[in-house]
């Protein structure tokens, strides 16, 4: 804290990192609203953590500027910069206990008592038993509260937080999530979360930008990214889409488009602006919009409704849902959704089905890029 | 025989083990012997005068001295300068980096005599008087290899990122150095300090080479002393530097065990 101003939001300006011939980071613009938790999420090497490291002041930025509030902070060293970081690997100090490691910061600016602070700190992540204990004493998953303790003591004005649950399981990095969020909430201190699973952006952020290849490909509210995703990367890499190549037959308010001998309509307010009548689009659909008839029944389906009919190829039974491939003249392996509410006898590979949707749930992108960017990508390597 | 079977890897450490303190034990229990002539070779009758007067011998409590400054000094050089080249040698790229590397272990390659006869060469041919630098010089080059490789695999084993995390928690280069590099990588740097510590004190072969008239070290006075008969005072500065020795080991060890104690507790 060099001021006593609360802050103000991030602002990246034209940011850019490259290495030799290698560019990390395109220039980018990106704010980060104070007091808000916000996501870089993207695939591992896409340069969301290298655009952490420069907010941090640990890597410096090719072009471009980094501001706190007004203050412009790109020339100060990381030690100067009321920015503190989680590392993923959570980087406590191995020789020294918990209360020093979390008394650090503090220590280095000259404060002397600390006590209190290290132990409303210790009560804030549920270690206060913990003070005396050294780092490699404690679990994983309390090894990261340390961490986050250690850094959100110093009050910074955002906290950076590197894949902080990269290292715990599954069940633990559930409960952390929640328990982060919990935090954020009741300190009120920026968030910047850099992450490479979907879900955990999906849980805690208010805002995520979603990052390609050093590029931010779209920023915003979770619902809003994962309902309105204007690049077939978003599409595939938040969730599931379908994701059908169709021809425009006309425009108006909705879109209309054929695609594999049926028609389909996309509201023209989700479709890219470039749209026009004898051009490509793609039409997506999310899996859990989707509604299975049989193709015997299909005269019971409203006719306002998007339809394709296929065949049943796989179907996997999940628990609280089944999970449906559909393969249709209009596309290769449609995914479909459906919640167990009924069991429903019949569906079963080999089955002539019609798949139908509200149109409204309908998306058009622009049908110039690669269809499967964002798919299955390189999950988890952990 | 099952009992032989069962037991044979403990006879067999056991065995060892007297192997290695057999000697260290002579050593000590001579240091109480009152010899006949002026070799302290066969067992007379146990007596304490040595040890009541360690210096008694002419020369000797110099020679010690001697050692002990010029494996301080020896210590204290290669530690710096050691420490320094394995920071680089793992921190940093830069041209023959692998070179370096592996140059570093050319002096324990290197035969010692062919080495120490070499030395001397290079030391006439640059018309240097021998003495005490000479020695201290050939002293910290032969300790160097030892600590850069100690301190290596210290710094190798630390996470980049701990550094980072202290500059990110506003402490500027030298805190860092200071409150995390240095604490981290001591036991890595006490661990050569020691080892060149032992080195330099014990050496003779190199230091017989480059000495001067005046520079006589212990292991030189002991050497020296051999062929006209070997002072009890000998094994009593022996075992003193042993007892020594142990003495800070175990002190260490008791250190560490009560601080993990403590945390535990």
């Amino acid at each position: 804290m060099t001021d006593t101003t609360t802050g103000g939001d991030v602002r990246l300006t034209g940011i850019s990192k490259t290495y030799g011939s290698f560019t990390a980071v395109h220039p980018l613009d990106l704010t980060v609203p104070q007091g808000s938790f916000f996501a870089l999420l993207g695939a591992s090497g896409c340069g969301k953590t290298t655009t952490l490291r420069m907010i941090a002041g640990l890597e410096d930025p090719s072009t471009g500027s980094v501001f706190l509030g007004d203050t412009d902070v790109t020339d100060l060293p990381p030690y100067k910069r009321p920015v503190n970081t989680v590392f993923q690997s959570y980087a406590l100090f191995p020789h020294m206990d918990i209360s020093e490691n979390i008394a650090f910061g503090l220590r280095r600016r000259g404060i002397k008592s600390v006590k209190k602070q290290v132990d409303d700190m210790l009560e804030l992540v549920q270690l206060g038993d913990k003070a005396t204990h050294k780092p490699h004493q404690l679990s994983g998953g309390q090894q990261q509260r340390v961490a986050v303790a250690r850094a959100l003591i110093n009050h910074p004005q955002v906290l950076l937080l590197d894949e902080p649950l990269g290292a715990l399981d599954l069940k633990l990095r559930r409960q952390m999530q929640l328990e982060l969020k919990r935090i954020q909430t009741e300190v009120g201190i920026t968030f910047v979360h850099v992450t490479h699973d979907q879900e955990e952006a999906m849980t805690m952020a208010d805002q995520v930008a979603v990052m390609n290849g050093g590029r931010v490909e779209q920023l915003g509210a979770p619902a809003d990214l994962y309902e309105n995703p204007r690049t077939t990367f978003v599409a595939n890499f938040l969730g599931t889409s379908n994701l059908i190549e169709a021809d425009v037959l006309d425009t108006g308010a909705d879109v209309l488009v054929t695609a594999g001998g049926g028609r389909l309509r996309v509201p023209a307010d989700r479709c890219p602006s470039a749209v026009r009548k004898g051009g490509k689009l793609l039409v997506g659909v999310r899996p859990e919009k989707i509604s299975l008839a049989h193709a015997d029944d299909a005269g019971e389906i409203g006719a306002d409704r998007n339809r394709v009919t296929g065949r049943i190829a796989d179907s996997s039974f999940i628990g609280v849902s089944t999970q449906y491939v559909v393969n249709s003249p209009a596309g290769a392996e449609l995914q479909v959704y459906e919640q167990n509410v009924e069991r429903r006898a019949g569906l079963l590979p080999g089955t002539e089905v019609v798949l139908h949707w509200n149109p409204a749930h309908t998306f058009g992108l622009d049908a110039d890029q690669d269809i499967d960017a964002g798919v299955e990508t390189v999950e988890d390597s952990l | 025989m099952r009992w032989l079977r069962k037991n044979l890897v403990v006879i067999a450490g056991l065995l060892t083990l007297a192997y290695m303190i057999l000697p260290n034990a002579v050593v000590m229990v001579f240091s109480f012997n009152r010899p006949n002539g002026r070799f302290n070779y066969s067992w007379q009758r146990f007596s304490t005068d040595a040890w009541k007067d360690p210096c008694g011998v002419a020369d000797l409590c110099r020679s010690l001295t001697l050692s002990l400054q010029l494996a301080a000094w020896a210590t204290l050089g290669a530690v710096l300068l050691g420490t320094m080249i394995a920071f680089a040698l793992v921190r940093y790229r830069f041209r023959a980096r692998g070179a370096i590397n592996s140059l570093i272990f050319l002096p324990m390659a290197m035969p010692e005599v062919v080495m120490a006869a070499s030395l001397l060469t290079l030391f006439l041919n640059m018309g240097v008087q021998l003495g005490f630098l000479t020695v201290l010089i050939a002293h910290i080059m032969f300790c160097l290899s030892f600590v850069v490789t100690a301190v290596k695999a210290r710094i190798m084993s630390m996470d980049p990122r701990l550094e980072e995390a202290a500059r990110d928690l506003y402490a500027g280069p030298a805190q860092t150095f200071l409150r995390v590099t240095l604490p981290i990588a001591a036991p890595g740097i006490a661990a050569g300090g020691l080892l060149a510590f032992a080195l330099s004190f014990d050496d003779f072969i190199i230091t017989n080479f480059n000495a001067g008239p005046s520079t006589v070290t212990f292991p030189m006075f002991v050497w020296g002393s051999a062929q006209r008969g070997t002072p009890v005072q000998i094994n009593v500065i022996g075992t003193a530097m042993f007892v020594l020795a142990v003495l800070i080991v175990v002190t260490g060890q008791l250190i560490a065990n009560r601080r993990k104690k403590t945390a535990t507790a």
